[in-house]
């Protein structure tokens, strides 16, 4: 099985992400729920990618590549778009959204508390996040 | 995603199939929105056959949820698979929101 996967950005194709990430990771036989949070996070930064970075224009294109290292696995992310400016980001207060009705803004907070480490890296037009998640 | 109604006297039942992503999220925000959900007391959702939810799905109850209280509507989820159920933990929203294991704790609690 290849260990990488490219897509257009358009939303439709989180599906296609999801299931490349629940299959790549089967071998491990990872418990269900650390299955699924290592699915979502990786799909939320997909979703960004796709929604934020590349405006839904499916002419554009990402790449998701998997690494394992042992017991830790690296999820890299890689586009072309608008680069994600992490000096902006601020953790969520939930309630305070619930007052607002807000719709958006819960997806990094769930990365970071998911994934050990997360690193954001942009040279020239070329943006990598990388998601580094240990197992064991 | 497919959606499903059941309504009996002031109660919406709506069970969700599928998952719920940001592509997905847009069918359930349309079904919150409708103005006759305003028309029921409680909405139950029925979660057996949610596979998935992400932040998109979560953003749509975190965004509804406080129009149904401040019209005194009891939205309560039940029959939440656990990988589910732990992504709203991650936020801490299992504690701002009513989750029961079954419908007929649900209807316990609808009827509080």
């Amino acid at each position: 099985m290849n260990n990488w996967i490219t897509i257009s950005c358009n939303k439709n194709n989180l599906k296609l992400v999801r299931d490349f990430v629940t299959d790549f990771l089967s071998p491990y036989a990872l418990p269900d729920v650390l299955l699924n949070q290592i699915t979502l996070a990786v799909d939320e930064i997909t979703a960004n990618v796709i929604i934020h970075s590349n405006k839904e224009d499916d002419s554009k294109f990402l790449k998701l590549t998997i690494t394992p290292n042992g017991d830790c696995f690296l999820f890299e992310i890689a586009d072309k778009g608008i680069s994600f400016d992490r000096s902006e980001y601020k953790e969520p207060n939930v309630e305070k959204f619930i007052k607002e009705g807000k719709k958006g803004g819960v997806g990094f907070a769930l990365v970071n508390r998911i994934m050990d480490k997360v690193e954001f890296t942009s040279r020239g037009s070329n943006n990598i996040c990388r998601l580094y998640k240990r197992v064991k | 995603m497919k959606i499903t109604n059941h309504i009996r006297e002031k109660t919406i039942t709506i069970s969700l199939d599928g998952e719920l992503d940001a592509s997905s999220s847009v069918l359930l925000d349309e079904e919150l929105s409708k103005p006759e959900i305003m028309l029921f007391s409680r909405i139950l959702i029925d979660c057996e056959n949610l596979n998935y939810i992400s932040s998109a799905g979560l953003g749509v109850f975190i965004s509804h949820l406080q129009r149904f209280e401040d019209a005194q509507i009891k939205l309560i989820f039940f029959n939440m698979q656990e990988k589910v159920r732990n992504v709203f933990e991650i936020l801490g929203l299992d504690l701002l929101m009513t989750i029961v294991s079954t419908y007929d704790e649900a209807m316990t609690v609808a009827n509080e």
